[in-house]
């Protein structure tokens, strides 16, 4: 199996990464780790005529401290974002998380930024983003942004992103409750989640929950209001619009969201 | 557009179509075919081959993403004709093998996983070969092989 045609550019710089995206327009695609764009090219699911190849750009993979929140740059790998102590300690949710996307050879190739500008439902790092609280910083022709990222995924493989814009950046504020959880259900060990979630605190999303990652509002409401795992997590399907597919039906993955948030909330209970 | 990549030590340098997938350029350009197209949806790990020094799946790489760098297959393990890897040595003293098909991507995982965690535990070893899938399912015997190799490699640092 091989892709359709295309044409492969090679960027050196952001800057030359936008010029190359502004002239390919609308046929163009960035090309980071490649572990969720090319099987879809390979099963012709995606066509860009002309791939941007952003892999080497070096200066957009790293981990700072900037005080009240850690910047990740969008080409980090999750091998990197996993194995790195300052993420370790200040942003265990996240590392660990990382940790369990794929397999080892997707984690050596996969970036955080990729993952999450794909989109896919299935993925984990967007609702660990939404569990965060994650502002996702951009460069695009009309300038930068910050996007929040609660408001950056739009549906299926489908976010706020305009052609020719560059996801650059993740911020991820400290967060002020220690407790958090990563919990997923596979069939195989290296399969998308049926369901997964991430907590943090009072902050709860969902994998594969939707056509986006689902915050958990009715959940995080009533932890509010004082109830405690079991209680919040049987509203945990609340608002959630899971799809019926082959690997579950929506009653099914309705069933595992309020299984797995009474999980992650207890042990996050007990991290806290 | 001309695509070289260092190869198991020497420069292999080749015209190729923008789309060769990494594999392709391993088994076609450079004639070196131990490394196998298994599911070709990066899931099965049969095509795992370093890419500078990590393992990766080279069904999921373009040759022009690896246009540059360094790749070693399992053809570029031994140091010689008449030796063989640690790794290799502890697949063959384990029985880590049936078919064989799955071997050369097993044993490039495992050097990855041995060049990272060198003290590897069965739970680790077991994490670590996720990516890698044999369907004779001698799944035992290979992980015997990992944790065997791992033991040569610290007897061979003392």
């Amino acid at each position: 199996m091989i892709p359709a045609q295309f044409s492969y550019q090679r960027a050196s710089s952001v800057d030359e990464a936008l010029e190359l995206a502004a002239s390919g327009g609308e046929d163009a695609k960035f090309l980071a780790g490649g572990h969720s764009l090319l099987p879809l090219m390979k099963m012709r699911l995606a066509v860009p005529e002309i791939l941007i190849d952003i892999g080497r750009l070096s200066d957009l993979s790293y981990v700072r401290d900037d005080g009240s929140h850690i910047a990740v740059g969008a080409l980090t790998s999750h091998d990197d974002v996993a194995r790195c102590t300052l993420l370790a300690d200040e942003l265990p949710l996240l590392a660990h998380a990382a940790a369990q996307v794929g397999d080892p050879q997707v984690r050596h190739r996969g970036t955080i930024g990729g993952s999450l500008a794909h989109a896919d439902p299935a993925a984990d790092l967007p609702a660990v983003a939404v569990a965060l609280d994650a502002t996702l910083v951009t460069r695009g022709p009309s300038g930068s942004r910050e996007i929040a990222a609660g408001d950056f995924f739009l549906g299926l493989f489908e976010t706020v992103l305009e052609p020719g814009e560059l996801l650059t950046e993740i911020r991820i504020p400290k967060p002020e409750a220690s407790g958090w959880s990563f919990q997923k259900f596979t069939k195989r060990a290296i399969d998308w989640a049926i369901v997964g979630v991430a907590v943090q605190g009072g902050s709860v999303a969902l994998v594969n929950m939707g056509q986006t990652p689902v915050r958990a509002s009715a959940v995080e409401r009533a932890l509010a209001s004082g109830a405690g795992p079991r209680e919040a997590a049987a509203h945990a399907a609340e608002g959630a619009d899971p799809s019926d597919d082959l690997n579950g039906s929506r009653a099914y993955r309705e069933h595992l969201a309020r299984v797995l948030v009474a999980r992650a909330l207890e042990e996050s209970l007990s991290r806290s | 557009m001309k695509v070289t990549v260092t190869v198991n030590g020497s420069e292999v340098a080749a015209e190729v179509a923008d789309r060769t997938l990494l594999v392709h350029f391993l088994r076609d350009v450079a004639g070196l075919t131990a490394t196998n197209v298994g599911c070709d949806t990066s899931s099965c790990g049969a095509c795992t081959v370093l890419l500078d020094g990590r393992s990766v799946k080279s069904c999921t790489v373009l040759a022009a993403q690896a246009d540059g760098r360094d790749v070693v297959t399992v053809e570029g393990l031994a140091s010689g004709p008449d030796e063989m890897h640690p790794v290799q040595r502890a697949f063959r003293a384990e029985h880590g093998l049936q078919c064989g098909f799955c071997t050369p991507g097993m044993v490039m995982a495992t050097v990855s996983l041995l060049a990272e965690n060198p003290s590897p535990t069965e739970d680790e070893v077991r994490s670590a070969l996720e990516g890698n899938l044999c369907r004779c399912t001698g799944y035992h015997n290979i992980v015997r092989a990992v944790l065997a190799a791992a033991g040569d490699g610290k007897t061979a640092a003392q």
